[in-house]
């Protein structure tokens, strides 16, 4: 027996519970599934104070935006699902999920859900150098869900390679927590992310390094890390040689972006692109935030790595196109509410690095008009197609 | 950051233990994509199913073979997306209980 949900969404963080709740709001019935103990995603990572207007939440810290969703999200009684993976997504909208019972028993189940909006955010990317698999080198956003949500240092000496947003923030937020950051290294010749984040790390003493690299992790007797060598590049970030120098520390955290999660649109053949702006492939959408395979939605970093801002809105729209597609709203009544969160998305995407953004999302819109026009029932599992009901 | 030159006895898939060395023998003895790599190296093929290290492999396919990351692909997408153990899928289906 499969069950029945009007709307399933994967992914409990800002994206999955902005959705679930727009379409629990309307009266659809959602189950909403996370693998994590707990629902909010890097909401809960994030105790910094929000920029932008009150509509998202400026001078709000990130755990507070998460609590007050998961509250709503209750209080709107979505089914939550947690320590639960979403392994697949087959044929006809059936997501199989991997659901963890009293006592730790894992089971699968199989659900059924007439729209599936998929909010799966985004993952670190790896940067190899030698000693890079050694115990101590981890990902910027490991070491952040290590202090801001288990409370635990993941070392005390830290080198962070990547100045972008995430290793500015990071970095402080470890010094807040009680680290030594030692060193920002960036091999770009300049700072990548915000200069007022930057200008909290550099005023509380720590150098940004900018045209280096880490070249290579040294390990001590157990083989965990001991040092960063770090070497000066050229302009094809090539480091050159003679330019080596070791920073002792115990800890190397990797802030080199973030890529979507795209495992189960590529599974529903979804359509997709590879643009760099997002973070590399990224299944295409429209203006409902729906794929190419009708009844799949795409909502968050998993259709393209940006703020949590714009996921939340993303997110609504997608929980909000979803409940207009199943009958709980009218057309007019949801193009009117899509048509404010769009408005609130673009509002989003300025500045020098949101205006990229706002441009790219252009192009993908206008792709998806001219090449899908409606999202297509059938999809293609192993080169075989398969009717959607 | 670019990893133009990964040096030969780099770790690339460290899931499966495969070098850079070992990625550029697969190219040398036909392999295109991240597909053919996969195939003649594993690389890609364990527990983290190439989450980690398909991109390296993408670079070192542009470097070797001058070609675009696009036209490098991607390895086949397949149920289970993350590791479920033999014993659970035995366990039956939770549906039914």
């Amino acid at each position: 027996m499969i069950l029945e949900k009007d709307v399933v969404v994967i992914g409990a963080g800002p994206a999955g519970l902005a959705a679930s709740i727009e379409a629990a709001k309307a009266g659809a019935g959602v189950l909403l599934v996370d693998l994590n103990l707990k629902a909010g995603g890097q909401l809960f990572k994030q105790i910094h104070k929000f920029f932008g207007s009150r509509a998202h939440y400026s001078g709000t810290r990130g755990y507070d935006i998460g609590r007050k969703l998961v509250r709503e999200a209750e209080s709107l009684k979505v089914d939550v699902w947690l320590q639960s993976t979403a392994v697949g997504v087959f044929p006809g909208n059936k997501v199989g999920i991997e659901r963890i019972l009293d006592g730790g028993v894992k089971k699968l189940y199989t659900v059924h859900g007439k729209a599936v909006i998929i909010a799966t955010g985004a993952s670190e990317n790896a940067v190899c150098f030698k000693g890079w698999t050694r115990p101590g080198v981890m990902g910027a956003g490991a070491a952040q869900t290590m202090v801001n949500v288990n409370h635990v240092r993941p070392g005390k000496k830290i080198v962070m390679l990547g100045s972008g947003n995430v290793g500015l923030i990071v970095s402080y937020q470890l010094m807040q927590a009680g680290c030594d950051v030692l060193a920002l290294v960036e091999a770009a010749p300049k700072i990548g992310g915000y200069a007022v984040h930057a200008a909290k790390i550099s005023r509380a003493g720590v150098p940004i390094i900018t045209s280096h690299t880490i070249v290579e992790a040294l390990g001590d007797e157990k083989g965990t890390v001991r040092g960063a060598v770090i070497a000066k590049v050229d302009s094809h970030f090539q480091p050159i040689s003679g330019t080596e120098r070791t920073i002792e520390c115990d800890t190397i955290a990797i802030a080199a972006g973030l890529r979507p999660v795209v495992d189960l649109t590529r599974l529903m053949n979804c359509a997709s692109v590879f643009e760099p702006v997002f973070g590399g492939f990224i299944p295409l959408h429209n203006t409902d935030m729906e794929t190419s395979v009708k009844g799949i939605y795409v909502a968050g970093d998993s259709t393209g790595v940006e703020e949590a801002s714009v996921a939340m809105e993303e997110g609504r729209i997608a929980g909000t196109a979803a409940a207009q597609s199943l009958g709980y709203l009218s057309a007019a009544e949801a193009g009117k509410t899509k048509k404010l969160l769009w408005e609130r998305v673009n509002s989003l995407r300025s500045g020098p690095f949101g205006e990229r953004r706002l441009t790219a999302e252009k192009n993908l819109l206008e792709h998806f008009r001219e090449e899908i026009r409606e999202p297509q029932p059938e999809i293609m599992i192993g080169g075989l197609a398969h009717g959607a009901d | 950051m670019s990893s133009k030159g990964i040096p030969d006895d780099m770790l690339v898939c460290r899931c499966e233990e495969i070098t850079a060395d070992e990625i550029r023998q697969a190219i040398r003895e036909g392999a295109r994509d991240v597909t053919g790599v996969k195939r003649r190296v594993r690389a890609g093929m364990g527990l983290c199913q190439g989450r980690i290290c398909e991109k390296f492999v993408q670079q070192i396919l542009c470097q070797e073979l001058h070609m675009g990351l696009v036209q490098t692909g991607r390895s086949t997408a397949r149920p289970p997306v993350r590791p479920v153990p033999f014993g659970e899928l035995a366990r039956g289906c939770g549906n039914d209980l």
